[in-house]
This record gives C-alpha cells, sequence and structure tokens, in this order.
C-alpha cells in the first residue's frame, strides 16, 4: 500500500494530532536551532556561547522569547497600521504550512493505527511548498512597505527581488527531481530513492538547490534584506516585540523547513544511510524519523557554517551570480538530463548515450576554456602599462626638487640672470 | 464531481441544497470575502491596497479550484498569481511612488481611446469564445479528464493538442510586456528644472520678492533648525523659508507660534 493512500485513510482526529505534533516539532527545533546556532558560531569565534540559562544554556531561547514577548510593542506614527500587523502574521502562518507535505517517517504505528507521519499527500506537494514560499516572502516585503522608513524598504526590495530570482533557480533545480522520480509528490519522490539517493544521481540540481535554498530563507551569505551593516536591521528594523518574535520564529522554522524539503528530495527523506538500510523497522518503523532528523540536523551545521565562514555577498554579484551562473547551468543540465532520460527510456544502446554524455562533458569543458581565456584577454587589455610613479604627492627629498619646481627655479634664475 | 468553477458558482446560487455541505459553506465564507476584495482593488486609495486585495482574491480563487480537485491548477494559480502580483507591488513602488496614490499623467498621448475600444474588443472576444466552448457543450467531467492523473491530463492537453495555441500566447505575451516598457517609457531630452531653468523663473515672475531665493531656515528664528521658519523684518514667519518637502510630510506643525511677538509674550 503506498503511503498516499495510507495517509487518505487516517481518521479525523489522527490528522489533528499529526497537526499538533508538526507544529510542536518546528516550534522546539527553532528553539534548539536558535541555541545550537550560537553555540557553533560561537566555537568558530573560539568563544563559549550562551552558557548561563540552563544546563549547556540550553533554555537561553526560551529566556530570549520570554524577554521579547514583555518587551513594548511600538507601531511607528508613519506605519501603515493594518498591514504593519498584518506582515508578521503571513510570515509566521506560511513557514508552518510547507511541513504538511513532508514525509517524516515511513510507516508506524500511531496510537494503533497504521500510518505514516506526514499530515497529507498532494499529487502536487512540491509545488504547493514553491506556492507557499511565495506567499511568505510577502510578510518579508510587506513589512518592509508598511513601517514607512527607508531601510526597511531596501531591505524589503531586496528580499522580493532576491526570492523572485532565486526561485527560479530552485524551480529548475526541482524540475531534474521531478524528471527523475517522475512524480511531484513527495512520498513518491522519497519512495524512488530507495536504492540510489537524488544528490548522487542529481549532484548539479542538488548543489543548486542548496544554494537557492540559503538565498531562499535570507540567511549568510544572502542575508542581504537585513544586511546589519548597511540596513540597521533591515525589513524588521521598526518591529519589536512578539511581533519581531514572529519574524524570528519565522526565519527558523524556514531554514528546517527548505533543510527538510533537500532532504526530501536529495537525500532519500526517512530513509536510512546507505548499508544501514536494516534500522528502518527499528522501533516499528519510528526509527526513520532518527534518521530524517539526522539529515535535516546536517542541513542546518551546513546553514551555521557557511555564516560562521562567509562574507556577505555584494548585491549585483548576488544577483549575477544567480542570473549568469545558476539559472543558465540549470537549464544547461536539464536538457542534458531530459535527454538521457528519454534515451533511457527508449532503450538506446550503450555505447550511444555513453558518447553523448563524453559529448556533453567535452563541450562544457570546452565552453569553459573559451571563456575563461576571453576574460584573462579581456583582463589584460584594461591593465595600465607600468609609468613612473607619480612627483606629485610625494615631498622631496633633501637637496631634490620636483619637476615642476626644478622648472620654476631655472626659468626664474634664467630671467634674473 | 463539478465541472468548473463557473458552473460551481451558478449551481451554488441556485441550488445550494444539491451540493455537499462543506463545499457550500466554504463557498459562502470565501466568495462574499473575495468579492468584497475585488471591489475594493477599484476603491481603495493606495495603490499598494490594490495590490494586496488582488492577491488576496488571486488565493481565494485557487482555494476554489482546489477544492474542486482541479489541485494542480490552484497551485499554479497561487504561484504564477502571486509572483504577478509581487511585480505589481515592485512596479508600484518604483514607478508610482512609495506612498503616493493613483496618478492620471499619460506618456503616451491619445492613447486612451484606441485602448478602451481595444479593451472591450478583447473582452467581447473572450466572452463569445468562452461562451462556444462552454454553453450548450456537455461537461466531459473531472473522472473523464483527470483518467491518468491531473497533472498528466494537463501535461498532455497542453504539449499535444493545444501546443501551437500555447506557443502564440507566450510569444503574444512577451511581445505585450516588451511593448509596454518600450511604450511607456518616455524619453526626456533634459530635465524640466535645471537651476538655470529655475532662476529664469524666479525673474520672470510678477514680483521680485524672492529672486534673490528664499530665505533660509532658521535665519533669524529662535532656533537653527530646518524646521523652523526663518523670521521677516517685521518679525513675522516667513513661510516660504520651509522646505515644502518637511511641510508635506508633516514634519511643521504651524508658523503661528513662531511669531516675535508669540515668543515675546511667551517669555514675558
Amino acid at each position: 500500500m503506498s503511503t498516499t493512500t495510507l495517509i487518505g485513510q487516517d481518521p479525523g482526529w489522527l490528522i489533528l494530532v499529526k497537526g499538533v505534533l508538526i507544529f510542536v516539532f518546528c516550534v522546539v527545533c527553532t528553539l534548539m536551532a536558535v541555541w545550537g546556532e550560537r553555540r557553533i558560531v560561537a566555537r568558530m569565534q573560539m568563544r563559549l556561547g550562551p552558557n548561563r540559562v540552563g544546563k549547556f544554556g540550553l533554555l537561553q531561547a526560551l529566556a530570549d522569547g520570554v524577554k521579547l514577548a514583555l518587551k513594548e510593542d511600538l507601531i511607528p506614527a508613519a506605519a501603515d497600521k493594518i498591514v504593519f500587523i498584518i506582515a508578521p502574521i503571513i510570515s509566521a502562518t506560511t513557514c508552518f504550512m510547507a511541513f504538511a507535505v513532508i514525509p517524516f517517517t515511513g510507516k508506524v504505528t500511531l496510537f494503533g493505527h497504521k500510518t505514516a507521519m506526514q499530515l497529507t499527500d498532494l499529487p502536487v506537494s512540491v509545488l504547493y511548498i514553491l506556492a507557499i514560499a511565495s506567499i511568505g516572502v510577502y510578510g518579508i516585503v510587506l513589512a518592509g512597505w508598511s513601517s514607512g522608513s527607508t531601510y526597511p524598504l531596501l531591505g524589503g526590495l531586496r528580499s522580493s527581488a532576491q526570492v523572485i530570482s532565486y526561485e527560479v533557480a530552485m524551480g529548475l533545480s526541482l524540475v531534474a527531481v521531478f524528471i527523475y522520480s517522475g512524480s511531484m509528490s513527495t512520498s513518491e519522490i522519497v519512495a524512488a530513492q530507495h536504492q540510489w539517493w537524488f544528490a548522487v544521481v542529481l549532484f548539479p540540481s542538488f548543489v543548486i538547490y542548496v544554494i537557492s535554498m540559503v538565498g531562499e530563507t535570507n540567511r549568510a551569505p544572502f542575508d542581504l534584506a537585513e544586511a546589519e551593516g548597511e540596513l540597521v536591521g533591515g525589513f524588521h528594523t521598526e518591529y519589536s516585540s512578539l511581533k519581531f518574535a514572529l519574524f524570528f520564529l519565522a526565519e527558523y522554522v524556514n531554514i528546517v523547513a527548505v533543510s527538510s524539503l533537500a532532504t526530501t528530495l536529495f537525500l532519500g527523506g526517512y530513509h536510512a544511510l546507505p548499508g544501514l538500510t536494516f534500522t528502518e523497522s527499528w522501533l516499528g518503523g519510528w526509527f526513520t524519523l532518527f534518521w530524517f532528523v539526522g539529515k535535516v540536523v546536517a542541513f542546518f551545521f551546513l546553514f551555521v557554517w557557511l555564516r560562521g565562514t562567509l562574507p556577505r555577498l555584494r548585491y549585483d554579484q548576488f544577483m549575477k551570480f544567480g542570473w549568469k551562473v545558476l539559472i543558465p547551468t540549470s537549464l544547461v543540465w536539464i536538457l542534458v538530463l531530459a535527454t538521457l532520460r528519454v534515451m533511457s527510456q527508449r532503450a538506446v544502446s550503450r555505447p550511444v548515450v555513453f558518447g553523448f554524455s563524453i559529448g556533453v562533458v567535452l563541450l562544457v569543458v570546452l565552453a569553459t576554456t573559451v571563456y575563461d581565456r576571453s576574460v584573462a584577454k579581456a583582463k589584460e587589455a584594461a591593465t595600465l602599462p607600468d609609468l613612473p610613479p607619480p612627483s606629485f604627492p610625494v615631498p622631496a627629498l633633501p637637496g631634490q626638487l620636483l619637476v615642476t619646481e626644478a622648472s620654476v627655479v631655472t626659468e626664474l634664475e634664467s630671467q634674473n640672470g | 464531481m463539478l465541472h468548473n468553477s463557473f458552473h460551481l458558482s451558478f449551481h451554488l446560487a441556485l441550488t445550494v441544497g444539491r451540493t455537499a455541505t462543506p463545499e457550500a459553506v466554504q463557498f459562502w465564507i470565501l466568495a462574499p470575502l473575495a468579492v468584497i476584495a475585488a471591489l475594493g482593488i477599484l476603491l481603495v486609495k493606495k495603490a499598494v491596497h490594490s495590490a494586496l486585495l488582488m492577491a488576496w482574491v488571486m488565493v481565494t480563487l485557487a482555494i476554489f479550484y482546489i477544492a474542486e480537485d482541479a489541485l494542480f491548477l490552484g497551485i499554479v494559480q497561487i504561484v504564477v498569481y502571486t509572483g504577478a502580483v509581487m511585480m505589481l507591488f515592485l512596479f508600484i513602488l518604483m514607478l508610482v511612488g512609495v506612498d503616493s496614490s493613483e496618478s492620471f499623467v499619460e506618456n503616451l498621448k491619445g492613447q486612451r481611446i484606441p485602448s478602451i475600444v481595444a479593451a472591450i474588443g478583447l473582452g467581447g472576444l473572450l466572452i463569445s469564445l468562452l461562451g462556444r466552448a462552454t454553453v450548450g457543450a456537455p461537461a466531459a467531467g473531472l473522472g473523464v479528464a483527470n483518467a491518468d492523473g491531473n497533472v498528466q491530463g494537463l501535461a498532455k492537453l497542453l504539449f499535444t493538442q493545444y501546443v501551437w495555441a500555447f506557443e502564440v500566447v507566450s510569444a503574444l505575451l512577451i511581445t505585450a510586456a516588451l511593448g509596454a516598457m518600450v511604450l511607456a517609457h518616455s524619453q526626456k531630452v533634459r530635465s524640466p528644472f535645471a537651476q538655470r531653468d529655475l532662476a529664469i523663473a524666479r525673474f520672470r515672475k510678477d514680483s521680485l520678492g524672492d529672486a534673490a531665493g528664499l530665505p533660509a531656515p532658521g535665519v533669524y528664528a529662535r532656533h537653527n533648525a530646518v524646521d523652523v521658519p526663518a523670521l521677516l523684518p517685521d518679525g513675522s514667519p516667513a513661510p516660504t523659508s520651509v522646505s515644502q518637502t518637511l511641510r508635506s510630510r508633516g514634519d511643521i506643525i504651524t508658523n503661528a507660534g513662531f511669531a516675535l511677538e508669540a515668543i515675546e509674550e511667551q517669555e514675558d
């Protein structure tokens, strides 16, 4: 029985229980993520990080949350009041919605019912996640606009441009997954990876997805929308108290959401690591949750690692990277992949497939070499020949006259003499 | 079980009893909200609010599609239209300004009447085409249409029977987008108010009162802040000395309190 039909048989109360469990999972993830990020970044910067509240500082995020809730809630006089209040609500509600279609475990038994830890499954689950993400951006853009102040507006505009550009690359990287698995439903995509993870089979798509997921969540090195050094706090500059807390929550839940999607689409979802598949039946199937969460945590660590390592990109570099590198690369990759797929479906002979693959690789190598040469040539043409050092700003050495002074002196002497 | 959204709404309006109750409940909650929001698009003052209401209408429509088993259409509706409204939003911010309301500046002279005629023509064409396709033709039903799955069925139609129409429409849309950009972008030979023009305009005025420039803010005033008007020789505040921008933003309240007499009275 497929997961979809299994979930379809859930009674109403079980769906409710699952919904609550997913919500709790997200909130606990956020609390742990805030703590974990601060500890890991601290280690990378040779500090200790929060270690005062609770054991190992585990309750730090909770304490911060309580503190935020008790702060004064300000609405600037110039703000568009209704939109200002709606914006954080949009952000904080949409970020949870993506989890409805994420398969957390394989087949398990929950309160005596045979089911799978997945709230629902649609034939177009992955598109649904994209749709939810594109609604989520509204929270940021509207927050920026409604604050009635310059820095938030700039932050909001940057974030919308960012998401629009990187969503294209993200969508294209997903197309490869659709082509290969023949489905857009998350449970079927996970099922299609029981042998080979798509991170291996579709490696270029995996790389593009990971890059664009960092761009999509506005995280370092792509955190231009809230670049502290340039825009104060970006879109949330004017927010305080619980409204700010909602944005904070949304950011971390979004990170968990894109990590879960990456796990589902490319790292085999709840499947165990290769060679450890016997663990999937442990604890009546519940052990698969461990694999899923483990992979999500690995992605989260990657997020923190990136933040601790890379400086923020300049805006134009960021846009250039998205439009001129990621999108063309994924287009070419999809073309190649679709051709290979058709070849395998039509049972084309092996040598032809190999010939085609080698041809593509050679073409790519040739194109990049030609491009690199032309760039190097342009650089060479742009550099100026070595000129003698200018004399003007340099003070004269004792006994030395600068060119202009010397000429003046000789002229004066000739006049007097 | 239902044919399409238009049919659904008509059916529901006439015979609520025949549809499934949850669907009817959902319809009667969401449909009025959608209609109110659609009216709001036309009636609200700020362009950004219109864009937001538009996004809401699109999301409501998507919910209707999903409720009627047209899952792919509903999701695509959200992806495409929220993206589109986002672009609209950006255009508003960039072209109209952050908080200005509707502007009636015509970049293209004399385009109004032809465009209205063209719009009516297009509307008529669409209505007649849709009418020919739907009125009188028996609906196949979702069961037949989704026989090999919703997405697969749509893909088969789009890429076989309607591929030509699909490509033509996409070419048309790109042409329209380019045309809008080319036509709406008016080329200005030079900026209308250069410093020289302003100087000439000052001397061409009836009075030469401010030919030497407007009084600077804060001159002979109580403070030298930019929002404090200068005082004229008779002790009255000079309203022209405060920047027009500050005034329209509401940063300066009134000039009266800055008059010399008022200040002297206060000090006495």
